[in-house]
Order: C-alpha cells, then sequence, then structure tokens
C-alpha cells in the first residue's frame, strides 16, 4: 500500500519535471522551427543554438508581477491557469511509456485521458469570462465550441481502435502491436480496413483540440489580440503555455500508443522507452511544421469540418469495424 | 476487510481504516463545498464552478467505492459535457453581470429552512434506524463486467437508456427544424 502510495507520489513529480522540461524547451523547437521555416534565425544568442533561452524566459516569467485587472472576476482568474495544468499533469500518470516505465497502468486508461482532457475547455472557459475582457470572453466561445465538437470524433474513433483491440488498458493496446511496423493500427487490417484514415481524423482532431494553428481559433491574435489569455501575464501565461505544450505531449504518446505501437519497434528490434520518445518527437516536429505552414481557417470552416465531415465519416468507420468484427 | 466486521469504535488516524475515513472525509467536504457554493453563489458562473467542484467530488467518490469506470464517465458525462454545456449557455446568453435578480420565491426565508430542516431530520432518522450490513465486493467494476452485466443481467437498463438517448436526439432535432424554418 505505502508501496503504491510513493509510486504514485514519485509519478507525479517526474510527470510534473517531464512535463515542465517538455514545454519549456518545446517552446524552443517552436520558436527555432519557426524560424527555420520563416527563413530567419530565431533565438540563437543565449547558450550555443540558444538553448538557455527558454531558462531566462522561464526567469523573466517567475519575476514579474501578477496582475490581475480590475473588475475581474478574482477566483475564477486565478484558478484557470491551474486548472489548464492539472489535467495534462493527471494525464501523464497512465500513459506508459514502456513495459516497466508506467505510474499508474488503469484497464480504463484511455478514458482517464479523455475525461481529463475534456476539463482542459473549462479552463479557457474560466479564463475568458474572470478576464472580463470582450476579447477573451469571444477568444473562449470560440475555444470551447471548437473543443467540444472535436472531442467528438476523437472519442468515436478512440472507440474504433479500442474495439479492434479489445481492450481500453494502453499497455495492452501497445502491446497487442508488438513485432514489427505491420502490426501497428495504423495500417489497414481485415477488421478494420479504414484505419489510416482513422488515424488522419484523430490526428486532425488533437491539433484542434489543443488549440494549435491552423485551428487557433482561441488565440487568433489578429482578431483577438492573445485570445482567451490577453490579460494574463507572469506565470499566470506562462502556466497556460506549459498546459499547452503538456497537452501536445499527450495527444502525441496518445496517437502513438493507439497507432504507432507506442514503445515498438518498427522492425521488432529492442523496443524500449527511447522508440516512443522517438515517435512523439516525430509526430510534435509534424505539429510545429504544420502549425507554420498552414494558415489560420475560420470559425465557421473549422466546425463545419468537424461535424459535416469528421464525424459522419468516423461514425461509418465505426458502424463498419463493428460489422466487419462480428464477420471475421 | 472482514465483510461482518462492525466498527464499534473509532479507528486511529495513521491505522489504514483511519486514513481510509480520512481520505473519505475529505470527499464529502469536497462534494459538499461544491454544493453549497452551487447554491449559494451570486454569479452563475460560480455556480457552474461549484457545480464542477461537486461532480469532482462524486467522481473521487466513485473512485473511493471500487468503480474507476463509473468515476471517470462521471468526469466525461457531467465535468467535461455538460457543466461546459451550461456554462456555455450562460455565456451566450447573459454576456453581462448575471447577479441574482428579481422577487425571491415562495420557499426562501423560514418556510425553506423547515422544510430543509425536515429533509435533514427525515434523512438523519433512517440512516441511524437502518442496520448497514456490509457485502462483499461484487466484482471489481472493469469495463467488461460492467459491459458483460448490461448486456446480460441488466439489459432492460440498457435498452431504457438507449430510448431515452434516442427522445432526446429527436426532441433536438425538432427544436432546431423549427427554429430554422421560421
Amino acid at each position: 500500500m505505502s508501496l503504491t502510495l510513493l509510486n504514485v507520489i514519485v509519478a507525479v513529480v517526474i510527470a510534473i519535471a517531464f512535463a515542465a522540461v517538455n514545454a519549456a524547451y518545446l517552446v524552443w523547437a517552436e520558436r527555432r522551427g519557426a524560424a527555420r521555416i520563416q527563413r530567419r534565425p530565431g533565438p540563437n544568442i543565449n547558450g550555443p543554438f540558444g538553448l538557455l533561452q527558454p531558462p531566462a524566459d522561464g526567469i523573466k516569467l517567475m519575476t514579474k508581477q501578477l496582475m490581475i485587472p480590475g473588475g475581474a472576476d478574482k477566483i475564477l482568474f486565478m484558478v484557470a491557469p491551474v486548472l489548464a495544468m492539472v489535467p495534462a499533469i493527471m494525464s501523464f500518470v497512465t500513459i506508459p511509456f514502456s513495459e516497466g516505465i508506467v505510474a499508474r497502468n488503469m484497464d480504463i486508461g484511455v478514458l482517464m485521458i479523455f475525461a481529463f482532457a475534456s476539463m482542459g475547455a473549462m479552463a479557457i472557459l474560466f479564463a475568458g469570462w474572470g478576464s472580463r475582457n470582450k476579447y477573451a470572453v469571444m477568444a473562449s466561445v470560440r475555444a470551447v465550441s471548437q473543443s467540444v465538437s472535436y472531442e467528438i470524433p476523437m472519442l468515436i474513433t478512440a472507440i474504433t481502435v479500442i474495439m479492434v483491440n479489445g481492450s481500453m488498458d494502453l499497455k495492452a493496446i501497445s502491446l497487442n502491436q508488438a513485432g514489427g511496423f505491420w502490426h501497428w493500427n495504423i495500417f489497414p487490417s481485415l477488421q478494420s480496413p479504414l484505419m489510416p484514415i482513422s488515424f488522419i481524423i484523430f490526428f486532425i482532431c488533437s491539433l484542434a483540440e489543443t488549440n494549435r494553428a491552423p485551428f487557433d481559433l482561441g488565440e487568433a491574435e489578429s482578431e483577438l489580440v492573445a485570445g482567451f489569455h490577453t490579460e494574463y501575464g507572469s506565470m499566470g501565461f506562462g502556466l497556460f503555455f506549459m498546459g499547452e505544450y503538456a497537452n501536445i505531449v499527450i495527444g502525441a504518446c496518445l496517437t502513438t500508443i493507439l497507432f504507432l505501437g507506442g514503445w515498438g519497434c518498427p522492425f521488432g528490434l529492442f523496443p524500449g522507452v527511447w522508440w516512443f520518445l522517438l515517435k512523439i518527437y516525430l509526430l510534435i516536429a509534424t505539429f510545429i511544421w504544420i502549425r507554420w505552414t498552414f494558415p489560420r481557417t475560420t470559425i465557421y470552416g473549422l466546425l463545419n469540418l468537424s461535424w459535416k465531415i469528421l464525424i459522419p465519416i468516423s461514425l461509418f468507420n465505426l458502424l463498419l469495424t463493428a460489422g466487419l468484427l462480428k464477420v471475421f | 476487510m472482514n465483510p461482518s466486521m462492525v466498527i464499534t469504535e473509532a479507528p486511529g488516524l495513521f491505522t489504514a481504516d483511519g486514513l481510509t475515513g480520512l481520505i473519505f472525509l475529505v470527499m464529502m467536504a469536497v462534494t459538499l463545498t461544491g454544493g453549497i457554493i452551487a447554491c449559494c453563489a451570486e454569479r452563475l458562473i460560480r455556480a457552474i464552478a461549484g457545480l464542477i467542484v461537486c461532480f469532482i467530488g462524486v467522481a473521487a467518490l466513485y473512485y473511493f467505492l471500487n468503480s474507476p469506470f463509473v468515476a471517470m464517465m462521471q468526469m466525461l458525462i457531467y465535468v467535461g459535457a455538460i457543466c461546459i454545456t451550461i456554462a456555455f449557455a450562460i455565456m451566450l446568453a447573459a454576456p453581462e453581470e448575471s447577479r441574482k435578480k428579481g422577487p425571491a420565491g415562495p420557499l426562501s426565508g423560514p418556510l425553506g429552512f423547515i422544510s430543509a430542516g425536515l429533509v435533514t431530520f427525515g434523512l438523519i432518522a433512517m440512516a441511524m434506524r437502518t442496520t448497514f450490513t456490509s457485502y462483499p465486493k461484487i466484482n471489481n467494476g472493469t469495463v467488461e463486467e460492467i459491459g458483460i452485466a448490461f448486456l446480460t443481467s441488466h439489459s432492460m437498463v440498457f435498452e431504457l437508456i438507449s430510448i431515452v438517448l434516442l427522445i432526446a436526439i429527436i426532441g433536438a432535432l425538432v427544436i432546431a427544424h423549427t427554429g430554422r424554418s421560421k
């Protein structure tokens, strides 16, 4: 009992550290990547390749004064950044990085991650409402309608994968795909011939759920100043940023486990945490690449894509998979 | 724990039972605090925040009672869907300060206190007179066991839920349809 408790506490500490380090250095990677795509140098002054830029940014954010605008709802304003961070950290607890490296393997791992991810919209809502700023309110209404509508195709696609694997356990789903890339869920099988489409839907939804460009309507800076975090400075802003990058890492982890074989090697050699990290960082690099390549969509285009295209396709895929599972 | 064991005296705080009890009390406190905030908040959006705290407390209780699946569904559906929908409706309907307005209803004031007191007294009296027997764990509350139960011994519940959801969808379509034609 006490060992389990210690296990969980250590795991949560490691999850926070992992999320924080990732957030700091993904910002650096994002800025460098953006700069490369836009043919400019990016942050390259502090340390080799600008690698000391994230600690400098962190110190700057932490030493700034926390300002609460007059007329803001103080409690909600303070709670929102914390709410953005906590679900992201909680989700790390059940993600298996390799067969041995998992804090608390649950038989409902997928469900738990979705349950906590659905709380993320609440943080944006409270932030927008609490800051008493019309741009923030508009941005949070947009961001929440976006994340609610993209949660549906994402969940349906996840259910398809769960049905094929017969388990909600992330570890079991990974182990199901062990032994070479032809076992991975991303490739079509007899039971689910539309798996590549599922993967694309899931990937689009994870882009939209993390409010990334081309779906970053919640912080459209050309229309809404900075969106829902317009009024946030210092570490409140920092927490929103960390939450966003932690969510990106979780999205990449979930995609890796559900579709790309988790920690398995593509050729069946040396499965382990290194393959997992390689896969998630490749996915994150794709996230960054997409963000700086595509222009922002409109809010109608965004909602139409979800309700008129992604949801029907994913529902059809679910029905087809259910039927074929009965046949084969 | 022995299923037929009856706790006669309060266990020490640092025993397994004591800590379990403490965790239970913390969850109760969270649920009750959330409920009180939801009832007493002047701003609607804070009431929603209280409701969320309350739901999270209830989810924790489900987890505590060995039903992780129900706990996660509570989070996903009540916190992630219902509360967000309500908050969304409030934001669309009342963008400005939405404080309590208008005269209080007939149940506010002494009548409200009396009825609340009666209900509380009734519940306490009922709890005190019941002899609680503890049963052994039925199953582990895993997805598999719940699924099997839903499709075999409790299939009626499952069918009824489907009908309720179907009616809800048809109702939504009807409302949306009449709204469109106006």
